[in-house]
Protein backbone atom coordinates (compact mmCIF):
# COMPACT_ATOMS: atom_id res chain seq x y z
CA UNK A 1 0.00 0.00 0.00
CA UNK A 2 1.36 3.68 -0.82
CA UNK A 3 1.84 5.22 2.34
CA UNK A 4 1.77 8.63 1.22
CA UNK A 5 -1.79 8.06 -0.22
CA UNK A 6 -3.15 6.24 2.58
CA UNK A 7 -4.67 8.77 5.57
CA UNK A 8 -6.32 8.39 8.92
CA UNK A 9 -9.70 8.95 9.66
CA UNK A 10 -10.23 7.58 13.01
CA UNK A 11 -7.63 7.30 15.75
CA UNK A 12 -7.35 4.62 19.03
CA UNK A 13 -8.95 7.45 21.16
CA UNK A 14 -11.30 8.56 18.36
CA UNK A 15 -12.46 4.55 18.25
CA UNK A 16 -12.97 4.24 21.65
CA UNK A 17 -15.39 7.78 21.62
CA UNK A 18 -17.12 6.47 19.17
CA UNK A 19 -17.98 3.30 20.48
CA UNK A 20 -18.71 4.73 23.87
CA UNK A 21 -21.58 6.70 21.75
CA UNK A 22 -22.61 4.35 20.12
CA UNK A 23 -23.53 2.44 23.02
CA UNK A 24 -25.43 5.51 24.73
CA UNK A 25 -27.64 5.42 21.55
CA UNK A 26 -28.59 1.60 21.85
CA UNK A 27 -29.21 1.78 25.47
CA UNK A 28 -31.14 5.22 24.74
CA UNK A 29 -33.34 3.59 21.71
CA UNK A 30 -34.17 0.18 23.47
CA UNK A 31 -34.79 2.16 26.78
CA UNK A 32 -32.65 0.48 28.82
CA UNK A 33 -30.31 -2.76 27.83
CA UNK A 34 -32.91 -5.91 28.89
CA UNK A 35 -33.55 -7.14 25.84
CA UNK A 36 -30.77 -6.42 23.78
CA UNK A 37 -28.63 -9.19 21.88
CA UNK A 38 -25.70 -7.91 20.23
CA UNK A 39 -24.37 -9.78 17.04
CA UNK A 40 -21.30 -8.78 15.26
CA UNK A 41 -20.34 -9.84 11.87
CA UNK A 42 -16.83 -11.32 11.32
CA UNK A 43 -14.11 -10.80 11.40
CA UNK A 44 -13.98 -7.23 13.03
CA UNK A 45 -17.76 -6.90 13.80
CA UNK A 46 -17.35 -9.63 16.43
CA UNK A 47 -14.71 -7.68 18.24
CA UNK A 48 -16.94 -4.05 17.81
CA UNK A 49 -19.47 -5.98 19.07
CA UNK A 50 -17.78 -7.07 22.12
CA UNK A 51 -16.10 -3.28 22.72
CA UNK A 52 -20.00 -2.43 22.48
CA UNK A 53 -21.21 -4.17 24.77
CA UNK A 54 -18.57 -3.96 27.68
CA UNK A 55 -19.48 0.14 26.85
CA UNK A 56 -23.17 -0.44 27.58
CA UNK A 57 -22.11 -2.84 30.81
CA UNK A 58 -20.30 0.25 31.98
CA UNK A 59 -23.47 2.54 31.70
CA UNK A 60 -25.85 -0.06 32.56
CA UNK A 61 -24.22 -2.32 34.79
CA UNK A 62 -26.11 -5.65 32.81
CA UNK A 63 -24.08 -8.00 30.36
CA UNK A 64 -25.34 -7.61 27.03
CA UNK A 65 -25.49 -11.37 25.26
CA UNK A 66 -23.16 -10.73 22.63
CA UNK A 67 -22.38 -13.15 19.74
CA UNK A 68 -21.49 -13.70 16.27
CA UNK A 69 -23.06 -13.99 12.74
CA UNK A 70 -21.68 -15.35 9.91
CA UNK A 71 -23.06 -14.87 6.51
CA UNK A 72 -21.13 -16.41 4.23
CA UNK A 73 -23.92 -19.08 3.38
CA UNK A 74 -25.75 -16.49 2.78
CA UNK A 75 -23.87 -14.23 0.18
CA UNK A 76 -25.65 -12.92 -3.27
CA UNK A 77 -21.80 -13.40 -4.92
CA UNK A 78 -20.72 -16.72 -3.92
CA UNK A 79 -20.62 -17.92 -7.22
CA UNK A 80 -18.28 -15.05 -8.09
CA UNK A 81 -15.54 -16.29 -6.48
CA UNK A 82 -14.43 -20.07 -5.19
CA UNK A 83 -15.82 -21.11 -2.34
CA UNK A 84 -14.70 -19.52 1.25
CA UNK A 85 -13.97 -21.17 4.72
CA UNK A 86 -16.67 -19.80 7.06
CA UNK A 87 -15.98 -18.00 10.22
CA UNK A 88 -17.75 -18.83 13.39
CA UNK A 89 -21.02 -18.41 14.39
CA UNK A 90 -22.42 -18.39 17.91
CA UNK A 91 -25.96 -17.51 18.93
CA UNK A 92 -26.10 -16.95 22.36
CA UNK A 93 -27.99 -19.65 24.44
CA UNK A 94 -30.74 -16.84 25.44
CA UNK A 95 -31.63 -16.75 21.51
CA UNK A 96 -32.97 -14.04 19.76
CA UNK A 97 -36.35 -14.55 19.45
CA UNK A 98 -38.59 -11.30 20.60
CA UNK A 99 -35.50 -9.76 21.63
CA UNK A 100 -33.79 -6.59 19.65
CA UNK A 101 -30.88 -7.55 17.62
CA UNK A 102 -28.47 -4.70 16.95
CA UNK A 103 -25.82 -6.23 13.74
CA UNK A 104 -22.54 -4.77 14.20
CA UNK A 105 -20.17 -4.51 11.40
CA UNK A 106 -17.03 -2.65 10.92
CA UNK A 107 -17.77 -0.81 7.43
CA UNK A 108 -21.27 -0.24 5.78
CA UNK A 109 -20.72 0.07 2.17
CA UNK A 110 -22.73 -1.87 -0.20
CA UNK A 111 -25.77 -3.47 1.65
CA UNK A 112 -25.12 -7.00 0.73
CA UNK A 113 -23.62 -8.11 4.19
CA UNK A 114 -26.42 -6.67 5.83
CA UNK A 115 -28.80 -8.23 3.20
CA UNK A 116 -27.69 -11.38 3.63
CA UNK A 117 -27.19 -11.02 7.46
CA UNK A 118 -31.22 -10.37 7.49
CA UNK A 119 -31.68 -13.47 5.42
CA UNK A 120 -29.52 -15.28 8.23
CA UNK A 121 -31.22 -14.05 11.19
CA UNK A 122 -34.37 -14.87 9.38
CA UNK A 123 -33.62 -18.82 9.57
CA UNK A 124 -32.47 -18.44 13.35
CA UNK A 125 -35.40 -16.68 15.09
CA UNK A 126 -37.97 -14.05 15.24
CA UNK A 127 -36.50 -10.82 16.92
CA UNK A 128 -38.71 -7.99 17.81
CA UNK A 129 -36.54 -5.63 16.06
CA UNK A 130 -32.93 -5.54 14.37
CA UNK A 131 -31.24 -2.41 14.01
CA UNK A 132 -27.82 -1.89 12.62
CA UNK A 133 -24.78 -0.10 14.03
CA UNK A 134 -21.76 0.54 12.37
CA UNK A 135 -18.23 2.28 12.82
CA UNK A 136 -18.16 3.58 9.33
CA UNK A 137 -20.46 4.41 6.96
CA UNK A 138 -18.75 5.13 3.57
CA UNK A 139 -21.91 5.47 1.34
CA UNK A 140 -22.40 4.03 -1.91
CA UNK A 141 -25.22 1.34 -1.28
CA UNK A 142 -26.68 -0.50 -3.73
CA UNK A 143 -29.35 -1.69 -1.42
CA UNK A 144 -32.24 -0.27 0.25
CA UNK A 145 -30.49 -0.69 3.83
CA UNK A 146 -29.45 2.13 6.39
CA UNK A 147 -27.79 2.24 9.40
CA UNK A 148 -29.21 3.43 13.25
CA UNK A 149 -26.39 4.04 14.72
CA UNK A 150 -23.20 4.81 13.06
CA UNK A 151 -19.57 5.50 14.29
CA UNK A 152 -18.40 8.07 11.80
CA UNK A 153 -19.99 8.68 8.47
CA UNK A 154 -17.65 9.03 6.04
CA UNK A 155 -17.98 10.13 2.33
CA UNK A 156 -15.96 8.52 -0.01
CA UNK A 157 -15.00 7.92 -3.57
CA UNK A 158 -16.68 3.87 -4.74
CA UNK A 159 -13.08 3.11 -5.52
CA UNK A 160 -10.98 4.34 -2.44
CA UNK A 161 -10.36 2.10 0.26
CA UNK A 162 -11.56 1.94 3.79
CA UNK A 163 -9.53 -0.09 6.29
CA UNK A 164 -11.02 -0.63 10.21
CA UNK A 165 -7.63 -1.72 12.00
CA UNK A 166 -8.75 -3.19 15.25
CA UNK A 167 -6.31 -4.61 18.39
CA UNK A 168 -8.05 -7.63 18.51
CA UNK A 169 -7.72 -8.60 14.70
CA UNK A 170 -5.18 -6.11 13.31
CA UNK A 171 -2.66 -5.38 17.10
CA UNK A 172 -4.14 -1.92 16.25
CA UNK A 173 -7.06 1.00 16.52
CA UNK A 174 -7.19 2.64 13.48
CA UNK A 175 -9.46 3.41 10.46
CA UNK A 176 -7.52 4.56 7.32
CA UNK A 177 -8.57 5.29 3.94
CA UNK A 178 -6.34 4.72 0.76
CA UNK A 179 -7.00 7.58 -2.00
CA UNK A 180 -4.76 6.01 -4.74
CA UNK A 181 -6.87 2.38 -4.86
CA UNK A 182 -7.53 1.54 -8.27
CA UNK A 183 -10.60 0.64 -9.17
CA UNK B 1 -10.64 -28.90 -5.68
CA UNK B 2 -13.07 -29.82 -8.14
CA UNK B 3 -13.73 -33.44 -7.52
CA UNK B 4 -13.39 -35.90 -4.37
CA UNK B 5 -12.70 -38.98 -5.61
CA UNK B 6 -9.85 -39.93 -3.42
CA UNK B 7 -8.80 -39.12 0.52
CA UNK B 8 -4.95 -38.96 -1.12
CA UNK B 9 -6.60 -35.93 -2.86
CA UNK B 10 -6.62 -33.90 -0.26
CA UNK B 11 -4.08 -31.96 1.75
CA UNK B 12 -3.36 -31.24 5.15
CA UNK B 13 -5.08 -27.81 4.66
CA UNK B 14 -7.68 -29.12 2.53
CA UNK B 15 -8.34 -31.60 5.27
CA UNK B 16 -8.71 -29.12 8.21
CA UNK B 17 -10.65 -26.96 5.88
CA UNK B 18 -13.38 -29.19 5.20
CA UNK B 19 -13.44 -30.22 8.72
CA UNK B 20 -13.46 -26.85 9.95
CA UNK B 21 -16.32 -25.95 7.67
CA UNK B 22 -18.07 -28.77 8.50
CA UNK B 23 -18.15 -27.73 12.62
CA UNK B 24 -19.53 -24.27 11.95
CA UNK B 25 -21.99 -26.54 9.56
CA UNK B 26 -22.62 -28.62 12.70
CA UNK B 27 -24.44 -25.93 14.45
CA UNK B 28 -27.76 -26.11 11.72
CA UNK B 29 -28.61 -29.34 14.04
CA UNK B 30 -29.93 -27.34 16.55
CA UNK B 31 -31.55 -24.70 14.94
CA UNK B 32 -35.40 -24.63 13.67
CA UNK B 33 -35.03 -23.91 10.48
CA UNK B 34 -32.20 -26.23 9.28
CA UNK B 35 -31.73 -25.15 5.92
CA UNK B 36 -29.53 -22.93 4.46
CA UNK B 37 -29.70 -21.24 0.39
CA UNK B 38 -26.13 -21.66 -0.11
CA UNK B 39 -26.93 -24.15 -3.12
CA UNK B 40 -30.03 -23.16 -4.20
CA UNK B 41 -30.04 -23.66 -8.17
CA UNK B 42 -27.94 -26.52 -8.15
CA UNK B 43 -28.76 -30.58 -8.70
CA UNK B 44 -27.20 -32.86 -7.17
CA UNK B 45 -27.63 -36.30 -8.72
CA UNK B 46 -26.65 -39.39 -5.95
CA UNK B 47 -26.11 -42.19 -8.31
CA UNK B 48 -25.95 -45.41 -6.47
CA UNK B 49 -25.48 -48.69 -8.17
CA UNK B 50 -24.66 -50.76 -5.15
CA UNK B 51 -26.58 -50.79 -2.20
CA UNK B 52 -26.61 -48.66 0.47
CA UNK B 53 -28.85 -46.51 3.28
CA UNK B 54 -27.00 -44.42 5.79
CA UNK B 55 -24.37 -42.96 2.84
CA UNK B 56 -26.96 -42.08 0.45
CA UNK B 57 -29.56 -40.68 2.84
CA UNK B 58 -26.25 -38.53 4.53
CA UNK B 59 -25.84 -37.15 1.29
CA UNK B 60 -29.40 -36.54 0.17
CA UNK B 61 -30.30 -34.47 3.90
CA UNK B 62 -26.47 -32.79 3.09
CA UNK B 63 -27.58 -32.02 -0.26
CA UNK B 64 -31.28 -30.76 0.89
CA UNK B 65 -30.26 -28.64 3.45
CA UNK B 66 -27.64 -27.15 0.97
CA UNK B 67 -31.01 -26.19 -1.28
CA UNK B 68 -29.76 -28.03 -4.11
CA UNK B 69 -32.57 -30.19 -6.09
CA UNK B 70 -31.36 -33.64 -5.53
CA UNK B 71 -32.22 -36.94 -7.87
CA UNK B 72 -31.80 -40.01 -6.69
CA UNK B 73 -30.78 -42.53 -9.15
CA UNK B 74 -30.68 -45.90 -7.94
CA UNK B 75 -28.93 -48.93 -10.52
CA UNK B 76 -32.10 -51.15 -9.36
CA UNK B 77 -35.07 -50.62 -11.76
CA UNK B 78 -33.21 -47.73 -13.82
CA UNK B 79 -32.34 -48.30 -17.57
CA UNK B 80 -29.01 -49.63 -15.86
CA UNK B 81 -30.80 -53.06 -15.34
CA UNK B 82 -31.10 -53.19 -18.84
CA UNK B 83 -27.62 -52.61 -19.55
CA UNK B 84 -27.22 -49.36 -20.13
CA UNK B 85 -23.52 -48.14 -19.69
CA UNK B 86 -21.77 -46.02 -17.23
CA UNK B 87 -21.11 -43.49 -19.92
CA UNK B 88 -24.33 -43.54 -21.76
CA UNK B 89 -25.82 -43.05 -18.04
CA UNK B 90 -23.38 -40.31 -17.61
CA UNK B 91 -24.47 -38.48 -20.58
CA UNK B 92 -28.03 -38.47 -19.81
CA UNK B 93 -27.17 -36.71 -16.22
CA UNK B 94 -25.16 -34.36 -17.95
CA UNK B 95 -28.12 -33.63 -20.57
CA UNK B 96 -30.39 -32.59 -17.25
CA UNK B 97 -28.23 -30.91 -15.91
CA UNK B 98 -26.10 -32.58 -12.95
CA UNK B 99 -23.55 -30.02 -11.05
CA UNK B 100 -22.79 -32.74 -8.96
CA UNK B 101 -23.00 -36.56 -9.18
CA UNK B 102 -22.21 -38.16 -5.82
CA UNK B 103 -21.67 -41.98 -7.22
CA UNK B 104 -21.51 -45.37 -5.32
CA UNK B 105 -20.38 -48.10 -7.20
CA UNK B 106 -18.83 -51.59 -7.25
CA UNK B 107 -16.29 -51.64 -9.40
CA UNK B 108 -13.08 -49.68 -8.05
CA UNK B 109 -12.07 -46.55 -10.41
CA UNK B 110 -15.95 -45.92 -11.49
CA UNK B 111 -15.91 -42.54 -9.83
CA UNK B 112 -12.51 -41.51 -11.22
CA UNK B 113 -13.77 -42.88 -15.02
CA UNK B 114 -16.44 -40.16 -14.76
CA UNK B 115 -14.53 -37.74 -13.53
CA UNK B 116 -12.11 -37.82 -15.78
CA UNK B 117 -13.31 -39.54 -18.87
CA UNK B 118 -15.38 -36.06 -20.36
CA UNK B 119 -18.78 -37.75 -20.13
CA UNK B 120 -19.78 -34.67 -17.31
CA UNK B 121 -19.04 -30.85 -16.86
CA UNK B 122 -19.67 -31.34 -13.07
CA UNK B 123 -18.11 -32.30 -9.87
CA UNK B 124 -18.00 -36.11 -8.89
CA UNK B 125 -18.42 -37.14 -5.31
CA UNK B 126 -16.94 -40.40 -4.89
CA UNK B 127 -19.25 -41.95 -2.11
CA UNK B 128 -17.66 -45.61 -2.52
CA UNK B 129 -16.39 -47.34 -5.16
CA UNK B 130 -15.37 -51.54 -4.64
CA UNK B 131 -13.15 -52.29 -2.28
CA UNK B 132 -10.76 -49.18 -3.39
CA UNK B 133 -11.88 -45.40 -1.46
CA UNK B 134 -14.70 -44.10 0.47
CA UNK B 135 -13.33 -40.34 1.14
CA UNK B 136 -16.17 -38.87 3.41
CA UNK B 137 -16.37 -41.66 5.49
CA UNK B 138 -13.04 -41.01 6.05
CA UNK B 139 -13.46 -37.15 6.80
CA UNK B 140 -16.42 -38.25 8.99
CA UNK B 141 -14.48 -40.53 11.09
CA UNK B 142 -11.43 -37.90 11.69
CA UNK B 143 -14.53 -35.22 12.59
CA UNK B 144 -15.50 -37.63 15.03
CA UNK B 145 -12.74 -38.63 16.38
CA UNK B 146 -11.15 -34.64 16.21
CA UNK B 147 -14.33 -33.64 18.23
CA UNK B 148 -13.68 -36.19 20.96
CA UNK B 149 -9.82 -35.80 21.24
CA UNK B 150 -8.65 -33.05 20.04
CA UNK B 151 -11.11 -30.13 21.01
CA UNK B 152 -12.80 -29.93 17.36
CA UNK B 153 -9.81 -27.89 16.08
CA UNK B 154 -6.74 -28.51 14.37
CA UNK B 155 -5.58 -31.87 13.27
CA UNK B 156 -4.45 -35.27 14.82
CA UNK B 157 -0.88 -35.06 15.01
CA UNK B 158 -0.01 -37.61 17.30
CA UNK B 159 -2.86 -39.45 17.63
CA UNK B 160 -3.13 -43.28 17.95
CA UNK B 161 -5.47 -45.36 15.59
CA UNK B 162 -6.49 -48.88 15.77
CA UNK B 163 -8.20 -49.97 12.14
CA UNK B 164 -9.50 -53.48 13.13
CA UNK B 165 -10.69 -56.30 10.92
CA UNK B 166 -11.45 -57.09 7.35
CA UNK B 167 -8.73 -54.35 5.76
CA UNK B 168 -8.98 -56.41 2.29
CA UNK B 169 -12.57 -55.24 1.26
CA UNK B 170 -12.65 -52.18 3.00
CA UNK B 171 -12.50 -48.96 1.41
CA UNK B 172 -13.10 -46.92 4.63
CA UNK B 173 -9.70 -48.94 5.98
CA UNK B 174 -7.76 -47.53 2.78
CA UNK B 175 -9.42 -43.56 2.87
CA UNK B 176 -8.83 -43.90 6.64
CA UNK B 177 -5.14 -44.47 6.49
CA UNK B 178 -4.63 -42.21 3.93
CA UNK B 179 -6.82 -39.23 5.48
CA UNK B 180 -5.40 -39.95 9.13
CA UNK B 181 -1.74 -39.70 7.85
CA UNK B 182 -2.17 -36.64 6.19
CA UNK B 183 -3.39 -35.05 9.41
CA UNK B 184 -0.59 -36.60 11.65
CA UNK B 185 -2.30 -39.63 12.92
CA UNK B 186 -0.34 -43.06 13.76
CA UNK B 187 -2.70 -45.75 12.62
CA UNK B 188 -2.43 -49.69 13.23
CA UNK B 189 -3.99 -51.97 10.76
CA UNK B 190 -4.88 -55.46 12.73
CA UNK B 191 -6.73 -58.12 10.66
CA UNK B 192 -5.82 -61.93 10.20
CA UNK B 193 -2.86 -62.45 7.49
CA UNK B 194 -6.13 -63.48 4.79
CA UNK B 195 -7.82 -60.39 5.16
CA UNK B 196 -4.79 -58.19 4.34
CA UNK B 197 -4.87 -56.89 0.98
CA UNK B 198 -1.62 -57.55 -1.05
CA UNK B 199 1.06 -54.54 -0.69
CA UNK B 200 -0.22 -53.47 2.39
CA UNK B 201 3.45 -52.81 3.60
CA UNK B 202 3.66 -50.56 1.06
CA UNK B 203 0.83 -48.25 3.20
CA UNK B 204 1.84 -45.49 5.53
CA UNK B 205 0.48 -47.47 8.79
CA UNK B 206 1.79 -50.25 11.09
CA UNK B 207 0.52 -53.86 10.68
CA UNK B 208 -0.31 -56.01 13.31
CA UNK B 209 -1.71 -59.69 13.90
CA UNK B 210 -2.70 -59.52 17.67
CA UNK B 211 -5.49 -56.86 18.65
CA UNK B 212 -4.82 -57.77 22.38
CA UNK B 213 -1.05 -56.14 21.96
CA UNK B 214 -2.25 -52.87 20.43
CA UNK B 215 -5.50 -52.19 22.64
CA UNK B 216 -3.97 -50.37 25.58
CA UNK B 217 -1.48 -48.00 23.41
CA UNK B 218 -4.95 -46.99 21.46
CA UNK B 219 -6.70 -43.01 21.51
CA UNK B 220 -9.43 -44.24 18.81
CA UNK B 221 -10.29 -48.33 17.64
CA UNK B 222 -12.52 -48.81 14.44
CA UNK B 223 -13.90 -51.99 14.19
CA UNK B 224 -14.55 -52.62 10.17
CA UNK B 225 -17.89 -54.68 9.07
CA UNK B 226 -16.99 -58.35 7.79
CA UNK B 227 -18.16 -58.16 4.83
CA UNK B 228 -19.26 -61.64 4.15
CA UNK B 229 -21.07 -59.97 0.27
CA UNK B 230 -17.59 -59.89 -1.25
CA UNK B 231 -16.15 -62.90 0.42
CA UNK B 232 -16.36 -66.08 -1.88
CA UNK B 233 -13.53 -67.96 -0.11
CA UNK B 234 -12.65 -68.83 3.47
CA UNK B 235 -10.93 -66.64 4.49
CA UNK B 236 -11.08 -67.64 8.42
CA UNK B 237 -12.42 -70.69 9.62
CA UNK B 238 -14.99 -69.59 11.32
CA UNK B 239 -17.37 -66.41 12.48
CA UNK B 240 -16.86 -67.55 16.64
CA UNK B 241 -13.44 -67.82 15.79
CA UNK B 242 -12.89 -64.75 13.93
CA UNK B 243 -14.70 -63.15 17.26
CA UNK B 244 -12.85 -64.66 19.38
CA UNK B 245 -9.43 -63.11 17.60
CA UNK B 246 -10.28 -60.19 16.06
CA UNK B 247 -14.12 -59.05 17.87
CA UNK B 248 -14.17 -56.05 20.03
CA UNK B 249 -16.34 -57.43 23.62
CA UNK B 250 -16.17 -56.07 26.82
CA UNK B 251 -13.42 -57.38 28.36
CA UNK B 252 -11.07 -55.95 25.14
CA UNK B 253 -12.93 -52.59 25.72
CA UNK B 254 -11.40 -52.76 29.11
CA UNK B 255 -7.51 -53.40 27.94
CA UNK B 256 -8.68 -50.01 26.01
CA UNK B 257 -7.47 -46.35 27.75
CA UNK B 258 -10.16 -44.70 29.68
CA UNK B 259 -10.24 -42.22 26.81
CA UNK B 260 -10.21 -44.10 23.73
CA UNK B 261 -12.96 -43.99 21.89
CA UNK B 262 -14.87 -46.55 19.94
CA UNK B 263 -15.90 -46.05 16.06
CA UNK B 264 -17.54 -48.52 13.42
CA UNK B 265 -18.81 -47.36 9.91
CA UNK B 266 -21.55 -49.43 9.78
CA UNK B 267 -23.62 -51.51 9.33
CA UNK B 268 -22.62 -53.90 12.55
CA UNK B 269 -22.61 -57.29 12.89
CA UNK B 270 -23.09 -57.29 16.42
CA UNK B 271 -21.59 -60.52 17.60
CA UNK B 272 -18.69 -61.11 14.92
CA UNK B 273 -16.65 -58.08 15.10
CA UNK B 274 -18.45 -56.04 17.84
CA UNK B 275 -20.80 -57.33 20.48
CA UNK B 276 -23.85 -55.78 21.58
CA UNK B 277 -22.64 -54.36 24.90
CA UNK B 278 -19.54 -52.73 23.56
CA UNK B 279 -21.60 -51.30 20.60
CA UNK B 280 -24.56 -49.67 23.06
CA UNK B 281 -21.41 -48.78 25.50
CA UNK B 282 -21.25 -45.10 25.57
CA UNK B 283 -17.92 -45.03 24.13
CA UNK B 284 -19.31 -46.13 21.28
CA UNK B 285 -19.74 -43.04 18.82
CA UNK B 286 -21.89 -45.01 15.81
CA UNK B 287 -24.91 -42.69 16.48
CA UNK B 288 -22.87 -39.57 16.71
CA UNK B 289 -20.86 -41.13 13.14
CA UNK B 290 -24.00 -40.64 11.16
CA UNK B 291 -24.99 -36.69 12.18
CA UNK B 292 -21.35 -36.01 11.51
CA UNK B 293 -22.21 -37.45 8.17
CA UNK B 294 -24.35 -35.12 7.31
CA UNK B 295 -22.14 -32.33 8.14
CA UNK B 296 -19.16 -33.34 6.36
CA UNK B 297 -21.05 -34.14 2.76
CA UNK B 298 -22.80 -30.75 3.62
CA UNK B 299 -18.93 -29.04 3.75
CA UNK B 300 -17.81 -31.20 0.61
CA UNK B 301 -20.83 -30.47 -1.23
CA UNK B 302 -20.21 -26.58 -0.03
CA UNK B 303 -16.51 -26.31 -1.04
CA UNK B 304 -17.22 -28.34 -4.27
CA UNK B 305 -20.50 -26.36 -5.81
CA UNK B 306 -20.62 -23.14 -3.30
CA UNK B 307 -18.07 -21.04 -5.27
CA UNK B 308 -17.52 -20.00 -8.73
CA UNK B 309 -17.49 -23.16 -10.93
CA UNK B 310 -13.76 -24.69 -11.28
CA UNK B 311 -12.82 -25.96 -14.70
CA UNK B 312 -10.28 -28.54 -15.06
Amino acid sequence: MDSSRTRIVLDDSDIVRAIRRVAHEIVESAKGADDLVLLGIPTRGVALAERIAVAIAEIEGKSVPTGALDITLYRDDLRLRPARALEPTSIPPEGIDDRIVVLVDDVLFSGRTVRAALDALNDIGRPRAVRLAVLVDRGHRELPIRPDFVGKNLPTAVGEQVRVNLREVDGTDSVTINEGASQ
Amino acid sequence: MKHLLSAADLDREQAITILDTAGELAALTDRSVKKLPTLRGRTVVNLFFEDSTRTRISFEVAAKRLSADVINFAAKGSSVSKGESLKDTALTLEAMGADAVVIRHNLSGAPHRLATAGWIGGSVVNAGDGTHEHPTQALLDAFTMRKHLRGGSGDLEGVRVGIVGDVLHSRVARSNVLLLRTLGAHVTLVAPPTLLPLGVETWPCDVSYDIDSVLPRLDAIMMLRVQGERMHDAYFPSALEYSRLYGLDSSRMSKLPDHAVILHPGPMNRGMEISADVADSPRSLMVEQVANGVSVRMAVLYLLLGGMKEND
